[in-house]
């Protein structure tokens, strides 16, 4: 991915305006990628087996959870770096493990922000899959988990676009990571909990609104690059992209 | 130059020394706390702790200017490449800066509202304070000058054009230094900004927004001359009236200081690197380094710590003495 996105930006066209320098936009990309990937990553671990859980049984309060899920896919992403900050704060309850401002922290709200997405689209994948072909899947002799297994199969494209949009909610965001992160660049010109997002903000703070773009622009093509390599996996499974 | 040397690090050693004390009665087992008054012949007090300090990290809360004018990376380099270490530094507004020390979440505060820095300290979250540097605040607006304040001597008096003309104003209105001068300077001149009307806008941005938004509505704004010098190409604005360093009123003074976490508050504040942090800035190597940081040939910032007769008043808040020393 990074191999990728350097061959683009090392084109002659977007170079020729660039005033940065290169380990300071690698390292900066770099921070954007990991935290918004870790954070997906998670998102994804937790969000699928809540997504199966709540489409497949019938319990007390389905419904509201379900809206619950749907809420927090719009949720405000500055709220939710508030209630981080006053989480990993020196005086909130995780204020020992001394987490704010650092990555971990905007993993954490990316967490917050991206699940719910995570879970609400891959929810309703998850729910279009036909119950003969779980009951098919429980015919044949398939465990709890083959029938799982299965359902995800089926529903693959739309999971896909589930962690897609999470991913996209995750990497475009800067209101809470710049609160629980603080956009710090560490030493020697690198970036240290200083995202894409937070170093556009940044740079046209300053009225530097060229090198502002060409940060979006690495951003925009970042996510392309993501979304395509997510597609192709899609494909060479099942060819239907 | 080595009389002010000398004087300097008495003054500063003395206070290193004792800030040392204090934290190796907290953690117990510092036994080379004081070794630095004859450890740095050349930079004064920038503490003598470096075996401890290598390899920590600093979390620094400043205001947006000391960042965005570049001062900071200029001044940070040599101190994290000589002790190892790493300095954090979150450019916040003053008052933003402060809250996140009151929470403990910084090790020192570098802003610029002595009102402000003087309440956090009467609160007991913040000792050593320190004054670093200074530079001043303009009033900047469109060519046209719509309220006619240009050359304006007094501030008061060019804010009360504008409030008569009813010209468009940008406030920063974000409760940072700079904002907190802005209202302080409507007080003086018997103004209320409640009372405004909608030429009177409150950004909630820092600095460098605010300055952009000013210029592409031929907006007034009050400036820290740093900012505006730093961005001067960008924007279509002008001074229209001067602060202290060319002559105008003191009121525009724009003094900065640097403060540590009290680690009696905040036992987890990394007080010991706040300390030689403290001590380098006021150092005569940093203050160098402020002395000579221009950008595009004007110098941003006046260093004040090195001076001949110390303002004694700086590490007390204002008003908890009735005695002289109320300059700047």
């Amino acid at each position: 991915m990074l191999l990728a996105l350097e061959r683009i930006a090392t084109d002659p066209l977007v170079l020729a305006e660039f005033p940065f320098e290169w380990n300071y936009v690698r390292s900066i990309v770099r921070v954007s990628l990991y935290v918004s990937l870790a954070a997906v990553t998670l998102s994804t671990l937790f969000s699928l087996p809540v997504a199966l859980v709540v489409g497949f049984k019938e319990f007390p309060g389905k419904g509201l959870l379900t809206s619950i899920i749907n809420t927090g896919m719009g949720f405000p992403s500055v709220v939710v770096g508030l209630v981080v900050l006053f989480t990993v704060s020196n005086q909130g309850p995780l204020g020992s493990l001394e987490l704010i401002f650092t990555p971990e922290a905007m993993i954490m709200s990316q967490f917050v922000l991206a699940a719910p997405v995570i879970t609400g689209v891959s929810l309703a994948a998850v729910s279009s899959v036909e119950q003969n072909v779980r009951d098919a899947a429980y015919a044949m002799g398939g465990t709890r988990l083959d029938v799982a297994l299965v359902t995800i199969k089926e529903a693959r494209y739309g999971i896909a676009t589930a962690v897609l949009a999470g991913f996209g909610r995750a990497i475009s965001e800067v209101g809470s990571v710049l609160i629980v992160g603080g956009n710090i660049a560490g030493p020697n010109g690198t970036s240290k909990t200083r995202t894409l997002t937070t170093a556009i903000q940044l740079e046209a703070r300053q009225g530097r609104y060229e090198t502002a773009m060409v940060l979006g622009v690495i951003l925009v093509v970042l996510v392309l690059v993501v979304n395509a390599i997510v597609v192709r996996l899609g494909s060479d499974e099942g060819g239907r992209y | 130059m080595p009389i002010q040397r000398r004087k300097f690090i008495a003054a500063v050693g003395s206070a290193a020394a004792a800030g040392l004390a204090g934290c190796s009665a907290q953690d117990g087992g510092n036994g080379n706390g004081n070794g630095n008054q004859s450890g740095n012949e050349s930079d004064g007090g920038s503490g003598g702790s470096q075996p401890e300090i290598s390899g920590e990290t600093l979390t620094l809360t400043t205001t947006t200017s000391t960042y965005d004018t570049g001062l900071l990376d200029e001044l940070n380099a040599p101190f994290q490449e000589r002790y190892g270490v790493e300095v954090d530094a979150v450019a916040q507004g003053t008052g933003a800066a402060l809250e996140t020390a009151r929470n403990g979440d910084s090790d020192v505060v570098m802003v610029h509202a002595r009102s402000l820095e003087d309440e956090f300290m009467q609160e007991g979250y913040g000792v050593n304070r320190r004054d670093i540097m200074f530079n001043d605040f303009v009033v900047v607006g469109g060519a046209d000058d719509p309220a006619g304040i240009e050359g304006n001597e007094e501030v008061t008096s060019a804010f009360q054009a504008i409030a008569d003309a009813e010209a468009q104003f940008v406030s920063r209105g974000d409760n940072s230094g700079t904002h907190t001068k802005e209202l302080a300077i409507w007080e003086e001149a018997g103004l209320d900004p409640d009372d405004f009307g909608e030429w009177y806008m409150a950004a909630g941005q820092g600095m460098g927004e605010v300055l952009t938004q000013a210029s592409q509505q031929g907006a007034y704004t009050l400036a820290d001359r740093g900012t505006y010098l730093s961005m001067q190409s960008d924007i279509n604005l002008e001074i229209l009236v001067e602060g202290p360093i060319e002559g105008g009123p003191e009121l525009l003074s724009n003094p900065y200081g640097i403060i540590a976490v009290n680690p009696a508050v905040h036992d987890n504040a990394n007080y010991d690197l706040a300390m030689a942090y403290i001590g380098y800035i006021t150092s005569p190597e940093a203050q160098d380094i402020i002395e000579n940081y221009t950008v595009e040939d004007e110098q941003l910032f006046f260093p004040q710590a090195l001076s001949e007769e110390p303002n004694f008043q700086q590490y007390v808040p204002e008003g908890w003495s009735a005695s002289d020393g109320d300059d700047s």
